[in-house]
């Protein structure tokens, strides 16, 4: 699914206009803790969060993922936007809530990622 | 490449807005290198939470990146107060950061088992009172 429809489906907003918007999606990882975005998003997945500081733009950047859903209606912080605006990744603003917005995103055919644990030694 | 690459970054103590250069900066260093996305992933994954811990924890310190034919070796070095119990950081969900750090989407335990669970090796040596010294080692030609 492209960004570009994502946005359509979650009636969302893009906070910038870029090429990236047609990117495709097939995973998404949805949490506001990015060590856990850090432990189990897949490479190329979206990411929905309600937190806003650069560390969301730089989490997901770590892990080449390919945009970034905010929900709540939250509003990335300045130093935020300009580091997304910086490294061309897509972000869409979101009034639902994060259950809302992925069971719909969930509904249209995104996949989770999958929660794997490691063997404790 | 016959000598190794070695670049070596300062962190800077409580800064969140420049927190996670470092890990930029290496992350792009090893892409120019050509090294495959994953192994770059991974690092990126290696350097940010250590990156994070010298800022939360560390009282800032330093990070070293270094590429060698067949791996990578990522070291972070700090003066700070050190890790009383390493095996309970090593838990995921055990965190001995302040609220803050938690609002911002750290410090939920899951730094020190992120940084394991994307290394080959890693060694920590560490005491309270005489800070922190990380190596991770990721290998360029081991499956996962």
């Amino acid at each position: 699914m492209k960004m570009s429809e994502i946005e359509a489906i979650l009636k969302a907003r893009r906070l910038f206009d870029t090429a990236s918007i047609e990117k495709e999606v097939e995973y998404a990882f949805a949490s506001d803790l990015m060590s856990d975005v850090l432990a189990f998003a897949l490479a190329g997945a979206l990411l929905i969060t309600g937190l806003t500081n650069i560390q969301i733009i730089r989490t997901a950047t770590m892990l080449d993922m390919t945009g970034i859903v905010f929900v709540r209606n939250k509003r990335p912080l300045e130093e935020a936007v300009t580091l997304a605006k910086k490294l061309d990744i897509p972000v869409l603003l979101c009034q639902m809530s994060m259950f809302e917005t992925c069971g719909i995103l969930y509904k249209a055919g995104l996949k989770p990622c999958p929660i794997v644990h490691e063997e404790s030694n | 490449m016959s000598e190794p690459l070695v670049l070596e970054l300062q962190v800077k103590p409580l800064d969140f807005l420049a927190a996670g250069e470092t890990a930029t900066q290496f992350k792009e260093t090893l892409k120019s290198l050509g090294l495959a996305p994953e192994i770059c992933r991974r690092a990126a994954v290696v350097v940010y939470e250590a990156e994070m811990n010298i800022v939360i924890h560390g009282g800032g310190g330093v990070m070293r990146l270094q590429v060698e034919e067949d791996k990578v070796t990522i070291m972070a070095e700090d003066e700070g107060p050190g890790i009383e119990n390493l095996e309970l950081a090593m838990q995921e969900g055990y965190s001995s950061a302040p609220d803050y750090i938690r609002e911002m989407g750290f410090g939920a335990g899951m730094g020190l088992p992120n940084i394991k669970r994307n290394s080959d090796e890693l060694y920590i040596d560490t005491a309270p009172g005489k800070g922190t010294k990380l190596r991770a080692v990721i290998y360029l030609n081991k499956g996962r």
